[in-house]
């Protein structure tokens, strides 16, 4: 298919589309109102349904409720809006329904800014609202790849019976870049025999989240765990950018990711080090191995990570490296990005430490 | 032997929870002789639960049935329509449930005209957590969180769900019901069959609040407090149909 040029929210809601979901509800909240938008326009020519929500409380609520029916379902939001939201992903992970979630991340905390952040890091890969739960957590850095993981957001939720989050930030959603868009899902969407009012239904569908006596909440709580070892054992994503035999290790996620893949080939140009990037694909479940194994190298001096926040996944990067080198961290929060500039800066600085 | 008299087949066959006295048990039979009236079969339809003293619905009511968070049922019951628009979909909520943590939910589900019934069990108390007070605590009452009377000057006064939904445009059917005296639980049953009977023709939202009784938490004997009720609820939340098109 030939590449067009797309906005990210847009093509992330084509391909949602693409990958058979044909149930929106949504609310208002920049930097991802084209998400919506573009949804209200397409989803009656596919003969699925937009609807606007009074809140993001209830929208994500009607998602509960397309899911529990067995629909793929989604909804779309941005950073306050997805706290809201956290109610009802907490209900759908008890209820063990599938259903995707975009989080658009903006400046925090309260109503921060509109500009880009990955302030929400924390909130994605701990759960996010009560109880003991994941979510599995996809972090494209590119339109394109955002696309792809579109669909394979909705495969990992129903597989798991659990709710995805894609995380974006303002910048994904507002770029403009070339996309080829993923083809039409041709193959049937999964029979989801434990749905309300589906066909394939055995007996009475009951979806609930509510079990009163603690042993068998105990018993419930184990199996989504089990669940989750299951999920961290086969779903881990990670790209290693010229991480063997270098220097110092980058570690970034999204846009910083692409950022830092930049500073990291200057780095070389301007300051003589070899700079690997490790890039999570996952947030949860996150790339421990593959981070341990790339920093554990002889090469490797110092591990940095950068992100739009004031430092937050470095709390993964350093459970991953566990003390066998320094780990540093450089960010910039509130809706600024760090630039590659800044990002040689503090690699010029470390390396004057090593 | 002929069989005179059985329970409906839109009950499941397991005890109820609800306290000695309290009319839920009445409700849900009414709700259920419709639905098994209305005779589209248990598979065509598609309940959603509340939390609060209705929160184990879901065993009881014979059909599919989803468990909602707090005040949410209206948007879930608004997604499970938009999926299988053909189905019948009804919420069964609770004043606090409904009139308080769920306001905007139901406001919006009766506003875009949702082709689902909402059944309101009204009891003026917070039930399941031990008798707090709620949207639709009269003035004066007592309630553990109200232990000196519903001060209206400090607390303000109770919400009148019918009155206010009635002036939106999109509910087919509104209608306060009670269920104190077998001729009141008869005109229950004939409201929600016309709440019932607006979603299949397509009408747009229907609701019918049902005037309950507490006793446990309101502190009476179960006759004593249909006394209660008939005699200083019905007075605060008049019966009668508000919208009907």
């Amino acid at each position: 298919m030939a590449k067009v040029l797309m906005k990210g929210n847009e093509a992330i809601a084509e391909a949602a589309i693409k990958a058979g979901c044909r149930f929106f509800f949504g609310y208002p909240i920049t930097p991802q109102n084209q998400i919506p938008e573009y949804m209200s326009k397409r989803m009656p020519q596919v003969g699925g349904c937009f609807l606007q929500a009074e809140s993001e409380v209830s929208a994500i609520n009607m998602v509960y409720g397309a899911a529990g029916a067995g629909a793929r379902a989604m909804t779309s939001s941005s950073s306050p809006g997805i706290s809201l939201k956290q109610e009802g992903i907490s209900y759908a992970v008890g209820a063990e329904l599938p259903l995707v979630v975009v989080n658009m991340v903006r400046g925090g905390p309260g109503l921060g800014s509109i500009q880009p952040a990955q302030s929400d890091y924390y909130q994605a890969t701990r759960g996010g609202g009560h109880g003991d739960y994941r979510l599995p957590v996809f972090a494209p850095s590119s339109v394109q790849e955002a696309v792809e993981l579109m669909a394979t957001a909705f495969d990992v939720a129903d597989k798991y019976r659990n709710p995805v989050m894609l995380l974006g930030d303002g910048m994904l959603g507002q770029i403009m870049e070339p996309v080829e868009m993923i083809q039409e899902r041709s193959e049937p969407l999964p029979k989801k025999p434990w749905a309300s009012g589906v066909p394939e239904k055995e007996g009475r569908s009951i979806i609930n989240s509510l079990y009163i006596n603690p042993d068998e909440c105990e018993v419930h709580n184990y199996k989504l765990e089990r669940k989750y070892q299951e999920i961290t054992a086969n779903e881990v994503r990670v790209q290693l950018i010229d991480t063997e035999g270098a220097d110092i290790l980058l570690v970034a996620y999204g846009t910083m990711a692409r950022i830092c893949q930049r500073a990291a080939k200057d780095a070389y140009k301007q300051l003589g080090l070899k700079v690997g990037l490790v890039r999570p694909i996952t947030l949860w479940p996150y790339p421990y191995e593959a981070l341990k194994n790339a920093a554990e190298q002889p090469s490797v001096k110092h591990v940095l990570s950068v992100e739009m926040s004031t430092g937050q996944m470095v709390d993964d990067v350093r459970l991953a490296v566990c003390g066998a080198k320094p780990v540093s961290f450089y960010g910039r929060t509130g809706g600024m990005v760090p630039t590659v500039k800044d990002i040689l800066a503090k690699l010029s600085s470390i390396k004057e430490g090593m | 032997m002929a069989v005179v008299f059985k329970k409906t087949s839109m009950l499941t066959d397991v005890p109820f929870h609800y306290c000695p006295g309290c009319t839920h048990g009445i409700i849900h039979r009414l709700v259920a002789e419709v639905l098994e009236e209305l005779g589209v079969g248990n598979d065509n339809i598609i309940g959603v639960a509340p939390v609060g003293c209705a929160v184990f619905a879901y065993n009881y009511f014979n059909c599919d049935m989803m468990e909602a968070a707090h005040g949410r049922a209206p948007a879930v019951a608004t997604g499970i329509k938009r999926v299988h628009p053909d189905k019948l979909v009804f919420t069964y909520q609770g004043d606090g449930d409904l009139a308080s943590i769920g306001a905007a939910e139901i406001v919006h589900a009766a506003a875009r005209g949702e082709k689902i019934t909402t059944i309101f069990v009204n009891n003026a108390i917070y039930g399941m957590t031990g008798g707090q007070m709620a949207p639709t605590s009269l003035p004066g009452q007592v309630t553990t969180t109200s232990p000196y009377g519903r001060d209206t000057s400090h607390c303000g006064y109770p919400v009148k769900v019918c009155e206010m939904l009635s002036q939106l445009d999109g509910p087919a059917y509104i209608q306060r019901v009670s269920v104190h005296d077998v001729k009141n639980v008869v005109a229950a049953k004939k409201a929600i069959r016309k709440a019932f009977e607006a979603q299949i023709a397509g009408k747009g939202f229907s609701l019918i609040e049902v005037l309950s009784t507490c006793p446990t938490n309101w502190g009476l004997p179960p006759q004593e407090a249909l006394k209660w009720l008939e005699e200083n609820m019905i007075p605060q939340f008049p019966l009668g149909v508000y919208k009907e098109i």
